[in-house]
């Protein structure tokens, strides 16, 4: 942990060497960069009702990393992630103002097709949540309803490789017809993710996907996400803050609806750039 | 009660070993609280004892009836009060016919009512629907029979069942007279009388799914009507539930149902001759059975009624409790 004070480090930075597109708050992202990003959000405010919860965001997410959000209950954090696939419209009321870009086309745009959105973009929840169906049911449900599938043959091998892809295949291989809510919570939340994964998104997001788990689960999580980020763009958001630096490439830290810093995760947790940072860090806060 | 927890009795000793009768009945000893706790348990005692005399009452004075005809009252298609000729078979048919015609309308017409007051519409505009749901479910059921005597039943005579006989009157279902009176209306009024009931519970059942299942659905690039199906799928026994509820009304059911069908003991196959059912040929005979055994035979309909009325509710409260307790057929982490 660095012991200069983070304050006194100049504003003006110049990112960390991984990627040259990390920005804080109200600080305008180059225009062109090393990486093309996967996900840019630019000037995003965010409304439940009249109250606002996101502040004027701006960041940008590589691809095939994983970023994970940081920062106190009800800084914005799930909010902010629940944009990324548009999963708050569900939710009455609720409002989002600025641009999303992902692969350059803002998922805000009026003719978006949330429904496509959503499968290219996947989810795990806080807490597990399969289908009352079999095991590969659970599975099958996103390759059925997206008829990606042409036989049943074909079926069971992205079923099986969903499963061998989130780490369960040989636990679950010969009890594939039973309720997936007969499994242990690790087992069910790495059905969920195996849920996910088997409709080939491009980006998943991962709203404290640990947080209701025994440690011992928690860690075949965390492998696994490190696992799979060779094949996908991953946004973690977490209470956990030795998981952000166990899992994640960058962090990013919010705090009351604002990003405050966003920087490698090695940076983020031995010299950040921002006091509050630090001070969230080191549990002076939060 | 609690031996471990010292009295105060037992802590102050003098009269330690004396029963009191405050403290048997009242955690804090207080005779006030002792009085009321055993009010409160003689009301409940009250409920069991008028369920217990129904049924004593009902098979004692059925007993002539059960003694004379057996299980051939079941069987039985004549009732002639004249000749002491009594046979169910008329009622149990028009009261089975009725509730199935009931269901056929009403459930397809309450799901998408609380589908759509659940899944779809914006609160201000469910809130005010759901209220008029639940207001239909009190209004009186004579109040359903008269708007059924001139209003339903003309409309149905003029309008649906010149129709349907036309085109389905190859089906000895839709053949015979056309008069507005009889098992169609009587199905049609029930319909509309169990429609607010099946939706109301429909509507608890459907909103006791925890909004993870549709969350899981819609991150999976579900449709709207794909994550409806989801939630359907976990409500599923609930629904059950509310339908059987629905059924346990449209056979009880007498006022409404009376006003409209027709009131003639007979088993046919068409939807358009007049009927009976178990409850409206007890509300209407009634009066007019003064002969022992008539009497007992009207009482014997009413027996069987009340056990399966009892049976049916009793199912459907456990079908719609197992889902609306949280547990059953929905996901929960571990």
């Amino acid at each position: 942990m660095s012991t200069t004070t983070p304050a006194s480090v100049p504003k003006p930075r110049v990112g960390d060497a991984r990627a040259g597109e990390h920005q804080s708050e109200n600080v305008k992202q180059p225009a062109a960069s090393e990486v093309q990003a996967k996900i840019s959000v630019r000037n995003l405010d965010f409304f439940y009702g009249r109250a606002q919860a996101l502040y004027n965001l701006s960041l940008d997410i590589p691809e095939r990393v994983v970023m994970a959000f940081i920062g106190p209950s009800g800084c914005g954090k799930s909010t902010f992630l629940r944009t990324l696939n548009r999963m708050n419209d569900t939710i009455p009321g609720t409002r989002a103002v600025g641009q999303v870009e992902i692969d350059g086309r803002d998922i805000y745009a009026p003719g978006t097709d949330v429904v496509e959105l959503r499968r290219k973009v996947g989810m795990v929840f806080q807490k597990s949540n399969p289908f009352p169906k079999s095991i590969f049911d659970n599975v099958a449900y996103g390759l059925r309803i997206n008829r990606m599938t042409t036989s049943k043959g074909e079926l069971q091998e992205k079923v099986e490789q969903a499963l061998t892809d989130a780490a369960l295949w040989p636990e679950v291989k010969d009890r594939l017809k039973t309720s997936a809510l007969g499994l242990s919570g690790g087992q069910q939340q790495r059905l969920c993710i195996a849920r996910a994964l088997a409709v080939q998104p491009e980006v998943v997001l991962m709203d404290e996907p640990a947080s209701a788990l025994d440690p011992m689960a928690t860690q075949k999580i965390e492998e696994l996400i490190v696992e799979l980020k060779q094949q996908y763009t991953i946004v973690i958001v977490t209470h956990n803050m030795q998981q952000a630096a166990r899992v994640s490439d960058q962090t990013a830290f919010f705090w009351l609806g604002k990003l405050i810093e966003i920087n490698s995760t090695e940076k983020v947790f031995t010299n950040p750039d921002e006091k509050l940072t630090e001070d969230y860090i080191t549990g002076r806060f939060g | 009660m609690q031996p471990n927890i010292p009295t105060p009795a037992a802590q102050y000793g003098a009269s330690a070993r004396r029963w009191n009768w405050r403290r048997a009945l009242s955690s804090t000893g207080s005779t006030g609280d002792a009085v009321f706790r055993v009010i409160l348990f003689l009301c409940a005692m009250l409920i069991l004892l008028i369920v217990v005399s129904m049924v004593t009452m009902m098979a004692a004075n059925a007993m002539p009836s059960i003694r004379r005809f057996g299980f051939g009252f079941l069987t039985g298609r004549d009732w002639n009060p004249v000749a002491d000729s009594f046979g169910a078979l008329p009622f149990i048919y028009g009261t089975i016919v009725s509730s199935i015609i009931a269901l056929i309308i009403a459930v397809p017409l309450s799901l998408g009512v609380a589908v759509f007051l659940v899944e779809q519409a914006p609160r201000r505009i469910a809130r005010p629907i759901a209220f008029l749901v639940e207001l239909l479910a009190a209004i009186p059921s004579v109040v359903y029979g008269l708007w059924g005597i001139f209003v339903l039943a003309p409309f149905l005579r003029v309008y649906v069942e010149p129709p349907l006989q036309k085109w389905f009157g190859w089906l000895p279902l839709f053949q015979g007279r056309i008069t507005g009176i009889g098992l169609l209306t009587g199905g049609v009024i029930l319909a509309i009388m169990v429609t607010p009931i099946i939706t109301a519970v429909v509507r608890d059942v459907l909103a006791a799914v925890p909004v993870s299942q549709r969350e899981a659905a819609l991150a999976l690039g579900a449709t709207k009507w794909e994550t409806t199906r989801v939630v359907l799928a976990n409500a599923a026994s609930g629904i059950a539930g509310a339908i059987v509820l629905g059924l346990g009304r449209a056979i009880g059911e007498t006022m409404a149902v009376t006003m409209v069908i027709g009131n003639v003991p007979q088993i046919s196959a068409s939807l358009f001759e007049p009927s009976y059912t178990i409850a409206s040929v007890l509300a209407s005979n009634f009066s007019e059975a003064t002969d022992e055994l008539y009497l007992s035979a009207l009482i014997q309909i009413g027996l069987i009624l009340f056990l399966v009325t009892f049976m049916v509710n009793g199912v459907a409260k456990l079908l719609v409790w197992s889902v609306t307790r949280g547990t059953s057929g929905t996901a929960r982490a571990t």
